[in-house]
């Protein structure tokens, strides 16, 4: 009976993993806005994967017989001053725009965690340290550090990347290191330590997990701000450079013909706003979802 | 008795002495931290100055200097001297109010930001107005309906500013309130034709034209400034909003909220007069902070609007690459954001009874 017991609770191996994982989405489903979240990030991320079959022309082919056509049934969302298609256009930029979000993600998360984890969890000069570098970076709004970042580096999509994530660690150390001091005196972290466990063990195995649920809603509403710093860049000529199908680009190109044609601007502008809209409404989701302490607060 | 009392006056006074040395110690510590932070915010901008590709000495004298020009323009910047000495000159330069001169228009830096910041200061002031009438309220109607449908309304307005990219909500106010409907004026401060009518002693065009008496120019000046401020308040009311609401929560959980209720108070008073009355203190932390990060929308907005401010004189010596020009107006955003900081940390401390 026991054996039964614990093969049905292991034996699935990854899928038991993932039940958290549905859990969670399944209580994110209960709510609409959250739901409508899901559906557009899920949406984008359709879109992205299958952007070959979906786009009705070459995003790059210009027709120069063509341009700026209002949306019509060959175009449906018209045509750019190049003449080029502007919906398979917006259905490649999905592809820009996961990387961007991707890549910083990627950077970001696990080295806010470490610097956030350590600095908590060593504390004394280290810590200090480690604070008051993180303040600094904390001293600017995160697009205008971006911008000195880029305009250092050379204005392109790979530092603009760069800089989005530079700049937007240090929220996330705070938050982790503010997690780790409240676990840090608890009983199970000095019963690890007397069992002989290294500071690096007791971090990753005891207190990294413990801090991934709140690190893991900030770095949703991360993404939307990375998102729209992105875009900015992209609109100020320092993000992704002509003739990339980036949405900010996109606009900023647009703004030229804006008054006449405003299918230029206002296609590519709804895109990031739904996106980012999503990516805020899901991180405000997540809350709900993985941290109890804020239920009655939210 | 007699000795037992005086020492008990001893014993509070000096628990009042230790206390007001505590205080004392926590400013000392404040103060240094501070200037830790500030002396942090002068390497990093000196890093990303410096140490860069972007070539300083081409951006000054151009592509096509002789090799001796550009020697010449290499040892008068100094870069030919190790980075540690670079580095105190820079703070030397700093210190003594010396930013250095900017390319485009061969004025003092300082002296271009000071000249564009009324305009944006006079933006960010009236946006912060609208932010905070727009946001205080709707936070406190969501606390007070948490989880009805006015809660889900309020929650999905604000997130809404809080995700339009505010570039492109610009460009869409203008084609709708400009271009179509004609309510209110288009790019730039005022129309073409009052531009150098008006030279005040503030540089806010609204306080100058008013005390010229140029009711025209006052009008002109406040039909452009309506809608970039308006998206400006609205962007940032996102956040104003949301802290608002959760304060809110944090005072209605309480039992005196519910004393109250019990006591017969009405709803609107219990909510204005008794929950509302404690986070005041909090709120006007919070609008000081969002003040900053207006400055980040500034900077995009001002580029669609045309709005010679302090963000369009940043993109601009960004797109000729004048790094000094853009590390001064960095460093400026930073002590901006750092005296805010400050400002609204005195705020609490003054405000708040508990932390007397």
């Amino acid at each position: 009976m026991t054996q039964t017991a614990m093969t049905t609770k292991t034996a699935p191996g990854g899928l038991a993993f993932m039940m958290p994982v549905f859990n969670i989405i399944r209580f994110l489903l209960r709510s609409p806005t959250s739901a409508f979240s899901l559906v557009i990030i899920g949406a984008l991320i359709l879109l992205a994967i299958l952007a070959p079959l979906l786009a009705t022309h070459d995003p790059y082919l210009q027709d120069l017989t063509n341009v700026l056509q209002p949306p019509n049934g060959a175009h449906i969302f018209g045509t750019d001053e190049l003449g080029r298609d502007i919906y398979s256009r917006l259905i490649y930029g999905t592809r820009i725009t996961l990387t961007i979000i991707g890549l910083v993600t990627i950077t970001v998360g696990p080295i806010g965690l470490a610097v956030g984890t350590a600095a908590g969890y060593v504390g004394g000069m280290f810590d200090t340290v480690l604070m008051r570098i993180t303040d600094i970076f904390l001293s600017f709004p995160s697009l205008i550090l971006s911008l000195a970042f880029v305009a250092a580096l050379g204005p392109s999509l790979n530092n603009a990347i760069i800089a989005i994530a530079l700049t937007s660690w240090p929220p996330i150390a705070r938050l982790a290191r503010a997690e780790t001091l409240t676990f840090r005196s608890s009983d199970y972290i000095a019963a690890a330590r007397l069992q002989g466990a290294s500071p690096v063990r007791i971090i990753v195995h005891s207190i990294v997990p413990m801090c991934l649920p709140s690190v893991m809603i900030r770095l949703t509403l991360n993404m939307a701000t990375v998102i729209l710093t992105a875009a900015g860049l992209g609109f100020l000529g320092l993000g992704a450079q002509p003739p990339m199908p980036e949405w900010g680009a996109m606009i900023a190109t647009g703004r030229r013909y804006m008054l006449d044609s405003w299918w230029l601007v206002a296609f590519p502008g709804v895109a990031i706003l739904l996106v980012s809209l999503a990516f805020n409404l899901l991180g405000d989701g997540l809350r709900d979802a993985l941290d109890p302490k804020q239920m009655n607060r939210r | 008795m007699t000795i037992s009392a005086g020492g008990n006056a001893g014993a509070q006074a000096s628990s009042a002495m230790h206390h007001r040395a505590l205080k004392v110690r926590s400013f000392g510590g404040h103060l240094v931290s501070i200037l830790v932070t500030l002396f942090g915010l002068l390497v990093l901008t000196f890093v990303i100055g410096r140490m860069m590709p972007a070539d300083p000495v081409r951006a000054i004298v151009g592509e096509d200097a002789t090799p001796d020009t550009y020697r010449m323009m290499y040892e008068r910047l100094g870069l030919d001297r190790p980075i540690w000495e670079q580095f105190f000159r820079y703070l030397g330069d700093v210190l003594t109010g010396n930013f250095g001169v900017a390319i485009r228009t061969g004025q003092p830096v300082i002296n271009d930001i000071l000249h564009v910041m009324p305009a944006t200061i006079e933006m960010a002031t009236f946006a912060i107005v609208i932010g905070a009438c727009l946001g205080i309220p709707l936070g406190v109607l969501a606390a007070v309906n948490k989880d009805k449908w006015v809660d889900h309304v309020v929650r999905v307005f604000s997130l809404m500013g809080h995700s339009m990219p505010i570039f492109w909500t610009g460009m869409i106010g203008l084609l709708v309130f400009y271009a179509a409907l004609g309510w209110v004026g288009g790019s730039g401060r005022m129309s073409g034709f009052y531009i150098g009518m008006i030279r005040g002693p503030t540089g806010f065009l609204l306080i100058d034209s008013l005390i010229a008496g140029e009711w025209d120019i006052f009008y002109s000046a406040l039909n452009h400034l309506i809608l970039p401020a308006s998206l400006l308040g609205y962007s940032s009311s996102a956040y104003i909003t949301r802290m608002t609401r959760s304060f809110m929560l944090d005072q209605l959980n309480q039992e005196y909220i519910t004393t109250a209720r019990v006591k017969g108070l009405s709803q609107r008073d219990t909510i204005w007069k008794h929950a509302f009355i404690n986070i005041r203190v909090q709120l006007v932390t919070i609008v000081a902070l969002s003040y900053g990060g207006l400055l980040e929308g500034a900077v995009l907005i001002e580029t669609v609007f045309a709005w010679p401010g302090f963000g369009q004189y940043l993109t601009n010596n960004l797109l000729i690459g004048d790094m000094n020009a853009v590390m001064t107006c960095v460093l400026i955003v930073g002590l901006i954001f750092i005296g805010l900081n400050v400002l609204s940390d005195v705020l609490y401390r003054v405000f708040d009874p508990r932390t007397r």
